[in-house]
C-alpha cells in the first residue's frame, strides 16, 4: 500500500513537474506550408522547445489575438503580407524586439524599425507572358497592361486577394488615387474574363490561349515548373516578366513575423524568429517554397536563378498597409470583381 | 390545459430559451452594429457593391431553391411510386451528396470543366479548336454556382420528401386514382400538396446554406452578402459595416423562416394515418422506366459522382505526400469533434423541441425562431460574434480568478479549448436538430401526450420514457445529418479551433489556399469518406420506414 502511494505520488509529481518543466512557444500563423511544418519539427529537436501551432487566414488570426486581450496564449504571429504586419501593428498587437541576430541577418528595409515584426522571405508580382504570342525580351510596366492595346489579354485574379490589394496600394503610392482609379478602370476594361481562381489559374490561362499576360506571384509559376505533369507544360509555355525594371522596380512583397504584445514565452519566441532567419531555414523557404529569401546571400534554387536577377521596388511595407483600405475602395469603384 | 405541476413546466420554459442562447448571443452580437455609424462605409457599399450583392444573393437563392426543391420531389416521388431497375440502389444513393461538401464539389467541378480542364482541352485537341471558336458553359458565373449549390443540396429535399411520401396515407393516393387523376395529377394535386411541410423544411435548410455558403460562391466568381461581409469586415476594415450587412440578410431570412414555421404549422392538420404507403410501387413501361432512371441519375451525376470522381482522381495522380503521415489523425479528430457536437446539437434540440410542446407560449416560440437564426449566417460572422462573447465570459472568469487572490488564473477555458469549437457548431447548425426534433414529435398525436400524464407521468418521464422512444429514428437522422454537416465545416473550424487541432476540411484548406488542388484531394476523399457512413446509416433509416410501411399495409 505504501509502495502504491508512493509510486502514485511519483508519478503526480512526474507529470506536475513536466506540464511546468515544458518549454513551449506558441504560434499564430497565417502561412500554410509543409516546408514551415518540417522548421518546426527540426526547431523543437535543435531546442527542445514545443511549438503549438494555430494557422488560419491573417485577419481572423489577428481579430482572434484582439479579442483574447491579456489572456492571449500567441507567442509569435507569422503572416503573409506586409499591408497584414502594418495592421497587426497598428492594433498595438506585437511588441518590440531587440535582437543583435535579427538585426545583423534581416536587411533593415525589410523589418520594422523598432523591431516590431521581421521579414522572413519575398514574394515578386510578377507577368507571366505568353511565349507564343509575346515578343521575346519584351519590356513590361504594371501601368502599361490598362492600354488599350492589351484588350481582352489581360488575366488577373480577383480584388478581394490581398496580393492584388497591395499591388494597388503600391500604384496609389506612385502615382496618387485619381490615377490609380484610372488605372485599376484600364485593367478591368482589358480582361480576358472576369477574375477567377487563384493565381496558378492566370497562368494556365496564359498557357491554354484564354489571354497573353497575367499578373501573379513569383512562385507559384516556379512550383508549377517543378509541379505534376500538365503544370509543367503550361509552365513551357510562358515566360517571365519582371515588370518596371526602368523605373522603380518590380512589386515585392513580405512574409513576416513579430513577436506578440501579451506573448506568455517571449524569450521562446525570439529564439523561434532566429530560427527561421538562420541560414538553414531560410534555405529552406526557397527550395521547399521557391520564395526569396529575405537574408542576403543564400543560395536559392536553379528556378528562381533561371527567372533572373530583378530590380524590387524598395517601398516600405507600411504604405501598402496604410492605402490597402483606399485600395479596395478604388478596386469596387472601378468594378473589379 | 391542465394545470397539474406548473414549476417543471416553467422550467422547461427556461431551459429551452437557455439552449437558444447558444445561437442568439453571437448573432445579437453582430446585428448589434445596426445601431452604430459605419463611417461612411455603408455608403461605400451602396454607391458599389450592393446592389451586385443583392441582385446574386436573391438569383442564387431563388435559382438554387427552385432546381433543388423539383429535383429533390420529383426524385423522392419516382423512387417511391414507380418499380424500375436500380430503384433500390439509387433509392439511397441519392443522399450521397451530401456528403461532399459545396465548397469541393465547387473545386472539383471547376477543375473538371474550366478552360485548362482536361474537358475542354480535350474538345479543343480532338476537334482541333482554340480558345473562342466555341461556347462551352462557364462554371464560375452564376449559374455555375446555382448548378453546384443545388445538386449538392438538393438531397435535405429528398430526404423530406421521401420520408413524407412513404408516411402518406395510402388511401388518399388510391382514392385520387380511383376518382380519375392520373399518375401526374396525383403527383401535383394529392401528393406534393400533403407533403408540402416536410418539403417547406427541406427546402427552408437549402435556402439557409445557400445563403451562408462562403467557399463555394467565392470560388465560382459569384458575390454574394456571405461574401461581401467577408470583404467588408476585413478589406475594408468595417465590422460596423459587415455587421449591418449581415443584420440585412437575417432580417430577410427571417422572414422566410417565420413563412416555412407558418406552413409547417399549417400542415399539423394533415397528419399521416396509420396506414402508411410503403407500396412496392407501380410497374410502369420502358419509356417509364428510361425516364424514371434519369430523374435519379442525373442529379445523383452532377451532385456525387463527378465530383467526388474527380477528386478520387486527383487523389490518386498527384495527391498529399504526407497523407499516410497525416490523413489517420485527422480522420479521427474530424470524426470525434463530430459526434461530440451532433449529440449535444440533439440534446439541445429535445430542449427546445420538447419545451415548445409542453408550453406553447412566446417564450418557447422565440427559442424555436432563435435557433434557426445562425442556419442562414455565414460562418466566419457566427464565428466573430462567438469570439466576441464567449472571450468576454473568459475573461470575466478570469478576473474572479483574480479577486479571489492567489497567483492562478485559469486562461482561456472557452476560447482556448474545443468547448468554443463545440459551441460554434451549435450556433451554426442547431436548426437542423430543433427542425428533426419538432417534425418529429409532430408525427406524435397529442393523444398519446395526454394519454401518458393522465396515467400519472410527469414532462421528464413521458419524455423519457414515450417521446425519446418513439422519436429515435428522427433524432439519429437529425444527430447524422448535423455530423456531416460538422464534419464539412470550415469557417467556424479555422477562426476558433484550440492549438494543434485540425480536422479534415483544414488541411483541405491549407493546401487548397496554396492553390495545390491535386495534392488537397486527399484530404477531401477522406472528408466525404467520413461523410458517407452516416449518409449510408441515413439511408437504411428510410428503408427501414419504408419496410415497415409495407408490412403495415399488408397486415
Amino acid at each position: 500500500m505504501n509502495r502504491f502511494v508512493q509510486a502514485l505520488s511519483a508519478m503526480v509529481i512526474l507529470c506536475v513537474s513536466t506540464v511546468h518543466a515544458e518549454e513551449v512557444v506558441n504560434v499564430y500563423s497565417a502561412r500554410h506550408y509543409d516546408t514551415d511544418d518540417a522548421l518546426i519539427k527540426q526547431f523543437t529537436k535543435e531546442t527542445g522547445i514545443k511549438v503549438n501551432i494555430i494557422e488560419g487566414r491573417s485577419d481572423t488570426l489577428l481579430s482572434r489575438i484582439k479579442q483574447e486581450g491579456e489572456l492571449c496564449p500567441a507567442d509569435v504571429f507569422i503572416t503573409v503580407d506586409a499591408g497584414r504586419l502594418l495592421r497587426a501593428e497598428e492594433m498595438g498587437v506585437l511588441q518590440p524586439v531587440k535582437s543583435k541576430t535579427l538585426e545583423a541577418r534581416v536587411p533593415a528595409s525589410l523589418r520594422h524599425p523598432e523591431g516590431l515584426w521581421f521579414g522572413l522571405t519575398k514574394r515578386a508580382r510578377i507577368i507571366v507572358v505568353s511565349a507564343d504570342r509575346v515578343p521575346e525580351g519584351i519590356k513590361l510596366t504594371y501601368e502599361q497592361l490598362a492600354d488599350p492595346k492589351w484588350k481582352g489579354k489581360v488575366l488577373i485574379r480577383s480584388s478581394g486577394n490581398i496580393y492584388n490589394q497591395s499591388l494597388v496600394a503600391s500604384l496609389i503610392d506612385a502615382h496618387g488615387a485619381e490615377k490609380t482609379e484610372t488605372w485599376c478602370k484600364g485593367i478591368v476594361a482589358n480582361m480576358a474574363r472576369t477574375p477567377q481562381g487563384g493565381d496558378r489559374d492566370q497562368i494556365r490561362g496564359v498557357a491554354a490561349g484564354e489571354g497573353d499576360v497575367a499578373v501573379v506571384n513569383h512562385y507559384y509559376l516556379a512550383r508549377m515548373i517543378g509541379g505534376s505533369e500538365s503544370d509543367q507544360e503550361a509552365a513551357s509555355k510562358v515566360r517571365v516578366v519582371f515588370p518596371n525594371q526602368d523605373d522603380r522596380g518590380t512589386h515585392v512583397n513580405v512574409s513576416g513575423a513579430g513577436v506578440v504584445k501579451t506573448a506568455p514565452n517571449r524569450e521562446n519566441a525570439i529564439r523561434f524568429i532566429e530560427f527561421l532567419a538562420a541560414e538553414e531555414a531560410q534555405k529552406k523557404f526557397a527550395g521547399g517554397n521557391q520564395e526569396y529569401p529575405t537574408v542576403e546571400g543564400i543560395e536559392t534554387t536553379d528556378t528562381l536563378k533561371s527567372f533572373g536577377a530583378f530590380k524590387e521596388d524598395d517601398l516600405n511595407a507600411a504604405t501598402l498597409g496604410a492605402n490597402n483600405a483606399e485600395a479596395i475602395r478604388i478596386m469596387d469603384r472601378s468594378e473589379w470583381r | 390545459m391542465l394545470k397539474v405541476d406548473s414549476t417543471p413546466r416553467a422550467a422547461w420554459t427556461i431551459a429551452s430559451m437557455a439552449a437558444a442562447l447558444v445561437v442568439l448571443v453571437p448573432v445579437v452580437v453582430i446585428l448589434s452594429s445596426v445601431f452604430r455609424n459605419s463611417d461612411g462605409v455603408w455608403q461605400h457599399l451602396e454607391a458599389t457593391r450592393l446592389g451586385d450583392y443583392a441582385l446574386n444573393t436573391l438569383v442564387l437563392s431563388l435559382g438554387v431553391c427552385c432546381t433543388a426543391g423539383v429535383v429533390g420531389v420529383v426524385s423522392a416521388w419516382v423512387v417511391t411510386m414507380y418499380r424500375f431497375p436500380g430503384r433500390l440502389v439509387l433509392s439511397w444513393a441519392l443522399l450521397l451528396p451530401l456528403a461532399v461538401p459545396p465548397y469541393l464539389a465547387a473545386y472539383a467541378m471547376t477543375d473538371l470543366l474550366q478552360f485548362s480542364g482536361p474537358v475542354q482541352g480535350w474538345m479543343r485537341n480532338t476537334f482541333g479548336l482554340t480558345g473562342g471558336d466555341y461556347w462551352f458553359p462557364d462554371l464560375r458565373t452564376l449559374g455555375g454556382a446555382t448548378f453546384i449549390l443545388s445538386f449538392s443540396l438538393f438531397p435535405y429535399v429528398y430526404f423530406a420528401a421521401r420520408i413524407a411520401f412513404l408516411e402518406q396515407s395510402r388511401s388518399m393516393l388510391e382514392a385520387s386514382r380511383t376518382l380519375g387523376c392520373g399518375p401526374l395529377r396525383t403527383f401535383l394535386f394529392v401528393g406534393v400538396p400533403l407533403a408540402r411541410p416536410a418539403i417547406a423544411g427541406g427546402v427552408a435548410l437549402v435556402l439557409m446554406e445557400t445563403v451562408a455558403d462562403f467557399g463555394a460562391v467565392d470560388y465560382c466568381a459569384v458575390d454574394t452578402f456571405a461574401t461581401g461581409v467577408y470583404r467588408t469586415w476585413y478589406g475594408l476594415d468595417s465590422p460596423v459595416a459587415a455587421g449591418q450587412l449581415s443584420a440585412l440578410v437575417v432580417s430577410i431570412l427571417f422572414l422566410f423562416v417565420g413563412l416555412e414555421w407558418l406552413l409547417r404549422r399549417s400542415g399539423d392538420r394533415h397528419r399521416a394515418t396509420d396506414r402508411a404507403n410503403g407500396s412496392d410501387g407501380v410497374r410502369i413501361g420502358r419509356p417509364g422506366r428510361a425516364l424514371a432512371i434519369l430523374c435519379c441519375l442525373v442529379p445523383l451525376t452532377s451532385g456525387f459522382l463527378l465530383p467526388a470522381g474527380r477528386l478520387a482522381y486527383l487523389a490518386f495522380v498527384g495527391g498529399d505526400g504526407r497523407s499516410s503521415e497525416l490523413l489517420g489523425g485527422l480522420v479521427v479528430s474530424t470524426a470525434s469533434i463530430a459526434v461530440l457536437a451532433s449529440v449535444v446539437a440533439m440534446m439541445l434540440g429535445i430542449l427546445i423541441g420538447y419545451g415548445r410542446r409542453l408550453q406553447r407560449n412566446p417564450w418557447t416560440a422565440c427559442a424555436a425562431l432563435a435557433s434557426r437564426m445562425g442556419y442562414a449566417m455565414p460562418g466566419p460572422v457566427i464565428a466573430i460574434g462567438l469570439l466576441i462573447c464567449l472571450g468576454w465570459i473568459d475573461h470575466r472568469i478570469n478576473d474572479l480568478a483574480a479577486a479571489g487572490g492567489g497567483s492562478w488564473r485559469p486562461g482561456l477555458l472557452l476560447t482556448g479549448s474545443i468547448a468554443a469549437l463545440v459551441i460554434g457548431y451549435q450556433a451554426r447548425f442547431l436548426a437542423i436538430a430543433v427542425s428533426f426534433v419538432e417534425s418529429g414529435l409532430a408525427r406524435v398525436h397529442r393523444s398519446i401526450d395526454a394519454a401518458a400524464r393522465t396515467l400519472g407521468a410527469g414532462p421528464s418521464r413521458t419524455l423519457f420514457g414515450v417521446h425519446l422512444p418513439m422519436l429515435r429514428t428522427s433524432l439519429l437522422a437529425g444527430g447524422l445529418i448535423v455530423f456531416v454537416d460538422v464534419a464539412k465545416e470550415l469557417p467556424i473550424t479555422l477562426m476558433l479551433r484550440p492549438f494543434n487541432f485540425d480536422t479534415l476540411a483544414v488541411r483541405v484548406y491549407q493546401l487548397a489556399s496554396d492553390e495545390r488542388i491535386e495534392e488537397a484531394a486527399s484530404a477531401a476523399v477522406a472528408i466525404i469518406g467520413v461523410g458517407l457512413i452516416p449518409v449510408l446509416v441515413l439511408a437504411r433509416h428510410v428503408e427501414r420506414i419504408r419496410t415497415a410501411g409495407s408490412k403495415g399495409a399488408t397486415a
